[in-house]
């Protein structure tokens, strides 16, 4: 569904990623892992198509199309949903109404008739008991004055809403309390299909304990620098991240 | 820098909707500006002498003045003799009832979406239609009248009302009070004249439309509204005019008298010809609007979208004489291109207890400047008075500016002052996260700026607040691609 071949990126000039190669599977479950400023959120920034960085080599490839191709919206139009590390707060504007808007510009994409305000309505609240969200929540401006752990619920719950084909939390579990955690990854497990893909991106085995990914990588110095089973989760949690440097300087010399 | 720029230089390709004219056979005033300008005006509109005085008396003093230079914006000087004063599309007779109204100037009407034919007309409002410098018709006259409810043009208010007009006119905007006051008081045309007797709740918004379509002239519309004790209206003003090259001047004064427990709501949703993306054309909207609460707790409301116009120079204002009297002041002031706007208002407390508020929302995109200009002054004798001000501005891109003038003047130690102002930046990553969700960038513009304003338009009545809401994102459309 996903295929990315030697993806480099920079920004203003300064080289971020360096040759990314990844291949995901409808069905799967990506983790990636690494150290603070390795490029993770870069990566997810790029396939959303944020305009700041600049592809200066590689390919990515969505369901046969050229992702780089694409708008952002159309991006999103087609299937790719990002859950944000920071969460952006647009004052005045509700929640019910943005993702209105933004439901019925997907559906004129897809050729779909827009939602009236009573399906639409009923849509949030059958996604509101999955992520149990307070509809309270919902009826203020979209993230303004949010706690931390409400912002990331607020993302699943778009995510929910918007039923995408590719998911990529970026550190969605950071500033969850456990109860949010359990209720956030059993969304995310609830909303998983044979059709749909996952990448999670976080710093903590934790909530790899709940959301089970099929593969874990090591995200170094803007190269995945190892892969493997969720018991490399397992292994990073135990040791850090020191072997991994030391192993690829190994290989290297 | 990246996309912020980029929303700036696509702000551009939007054409103003409103921007034709028709032709149509019209009486006009010779040009230039004379005191036999002036006679020929009132004669033509069978002034009765009076008027005729009072105008020539604004005008002599017109003549002593200086046009303003304080407000922040810059255009060339106005030739006031190379412009037509007076413009009225000839009618074969003069039209009694709506009915009779040439269908021609019916057809500019539901050109621009209002038509005054009733039965058709949306439930509830009564509109009085203003094409250059008189009064086409007014709706809903019978069912007004009924309630008591005078709602007409000036013109037709000068021959059935005349010591109503005598009484207030000038009494809230005196002839003197400013140089386009002045020149408004010699020269005005026609407007609308809306009279709410003691106790009257007037049942439907009261609704003007003005648009300027003959090419050179001035537009100088007269608005006086006066509301009874304890009677109440909602006023609605809209406004367009053609696309034209050059400048056109519109000074209009607008006069509100509420009497004790009366309440007068006044909403503008402003569109004149803004010039194109090039700073050329537009409208002058040189405009005085000034509400005294003459009696014991009433209340005037000033709610206004600003839009249109190449500049702006507007300061929507209330008297506080009466005790417990409020005033407010709501508004929204977009600028694109090259358009400014010098917009705010003042809150002149003089009785007991009298409360103010002021939501002031700046929007500036393009090469635009705009400024918040506001007074708070608090007399001798009103004990514990009391003001909120809230001043936000927002930027789009880094070619506009946005400046806010607040001026506090208080004479009694009692009062409580307050001021809050913001400056923000639509930010490229809530444009982002729009997009991120499949929200086209345009779309995004437009749900961003509308929360921004949300406090504003929430104080307008329904079917205007959607109509300023489609004509901010429209404003703002192109802005980003
Ligand atoms: N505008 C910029 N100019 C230069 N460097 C930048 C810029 N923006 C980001 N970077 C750098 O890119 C690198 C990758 O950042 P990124 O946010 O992708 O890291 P991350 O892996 O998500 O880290 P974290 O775990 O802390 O979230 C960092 O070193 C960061 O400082
Ligand atoms: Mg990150």
């Amino acid at each position: 569904m996903l295929s990315i071949k030697n993806l480099h990126a920079a920004i203003e000039g300064t080289p971020i990623l360096k040759g990314i190669s990844l291949e995901i599977k409808p069905g799967e479950v990506h983790a990636i892992m690494g150290p603070n400023g390795s490029g993770k959120s870069t990566l997810a920034s790029v396939l959303a198509g944020r305009e700041e960085y600049e592809v200066t080599e590689g390919e990515v490839y969505f369901k046969g199309k050229d992702l780089l191709d694409l708008s952002p919206e159309d991006r999103a139009r087609e299937g790719v949903f990002l859950a944000f590390q920071y969460p952006v707060e647009i004052p005045g504007v509700s929640s019910t109404n943005f993702l209105r808007t933004a439901v019925n510009q997907v559906r004129e994409y897809r050729g779909q008739e827009p939602l009236d305000a009573v399906k639409f309505l009923s849509l949030m609240k059958e996604k509101m008991k999955l992520v149990e969200i307070d509809q309270k929540l919902l009826s203020r401006a979209l993230n303004e004055g949010f706690s931390g752990g409400e912002k990331k619920k607020n993302e699943i719950f778009q995510m929910a809403v918007l039923e995408p084909t590719l998911s990529i939390l970026d550190e969605t579990d950071s500033g969850l309390d456990i109860d949010a955690l359990k209720v956030v990854a059993n969304g995310v497990n609830q909303l998983k299909t044979k059709e749909n893909a996952t990448i999670v991106v976080t710093h903590y085995q934790r909530l790899l304990d709940y959301i089970i990914p099929d593969y874990v990588h090591v995200l170094f110095d803007g190269r995945i620098v190892k892969s493997g089973s969720k018991d490399l989760a397992l292994e990073l949690e135990d040791k850090g991240y020191d072997w991994i440097k030391e192993e690829i300087s190994g290989t290297t010399v | 820098m990246s996309k912020d720029n980029e929303i700036l230089e696509e702000f551009t390709s939007k054409e103003y909707e409103h921007g034709w004219s028709v032709d149509y056979e019209a009486d006009e005033a010779p040009i230039g500006l004379t005191e036999d300008t002036i006679r020929w005006i009132s004669s033509k509109k069978e002034e009765p002498k009076w008027l005729l005085d009072w105008r020539l008396k604004a005008f002599r003093h017109w003549e002593t003045m200086d046009e303003p230079t304080w407000p922040n914006v810059k255009y060339p000087k106005i030739d006031y003799q190379a412009l037509r004063y007076y413009s009225a599309p000839k009618q074969k007779s003069k039209p009694s009832n709506i009915d009779e109204v040439d269908p021609e100037l019916l057809k500019i009407y539901d050109r621009l979406g209002i038509s005054l034919n009733e039965q058709k007309r949306l439930q509830g409002i009564a509109v009085d239609a203003v094409l250059d410098s008189v009064s086409v018709g007014t709706t809903f006259k019978d069912t007004l009248s009924k309630l008591g409810v005078v709602f007409c043009s000036f013109s037709e208010a000068v021959k059935e009302h005349p010591d109503l007009v005598k009484k207030y006119l000038g009494s809230v905007v005196p002839s003197t009070d400013n140089y386009f006051a002045a020149l408004n008081s010699a020269v005005f045309s026609d407007g609308s004249f809306c009279y709410i007797p003691k106790g009257v709740r007037c049942p439907m918004e009261l609704s003007t439309y003005f648009r300027i379509n003959a090419a050179n002239t001035g537009q100088f519309e007269r608005t006086l509204i006066i509301a009874e004790d304890k009677s109440y209206v909602s006023y609605l003003e809209g406004c367009t005019a053609p696309q034209r090259d050059e400048n056109q001047l519109h000074a209009a004064v607008v006069e509100i008298y509420a009497a004790e427990n009366a309440e007068v709501k006044y909403s503008t949703v402003q569109n004149w010809f803004p010039g194109d993306k090039n700073g050329k054309g537009g409208i002058y909207n040189f405009v005085t609007k000034r509400g005294i609460c003459a009696g014991n707790h009433s209340k005037i409301s000033w709610t206004q979208v600003e839009t249109g116009s190449a500049v702006t120079w507007k300061y929507p204002s209330c008297i506080l004489k009466g005790d417990h009297s409020i005033g407010e002041f709501y508004s929204v002031a977009v600028t694109n291109n090259y358009q400014q706007a010098d917009t705010g208002t003042k809150m002149i407390h003089i009785g007991k207890n009298t409360r103010s508020r002021i939501v002031s929302k700046g929007i500036s995109a393009g090469k635009s400047q705009n400024s918040y200009r506001g007074q708070v002054q608090v007399m001798k004798r009103a004990t514990d008075a009391r003001n909120f001000s809230q001043c936000d501005s927002l930027l789009m891109g880094d070619r506009c500016g946005a400046h806010t003038f607040p001026y506090i003047d208080i004479h009694n130690s009692s009062a409580k002052v307050e001021h809050e102002a913001t400056t923000s930046k639509i930010g490229e990553d809530q444009i982002f996260y729009c997009n991120q969700r499949g929200i086209s960038s345009e779309d995004a513009v437009a749900l961003i700026v509308n929360g921004y304003a949300k406090e504003v338009l929430n104080q307008l009545p329904m079917e205007f607040a959607v109509e300023a809401q489609k004509l901010l994102a429209l404003t703002l459309e192109g802005s980003v691609g």
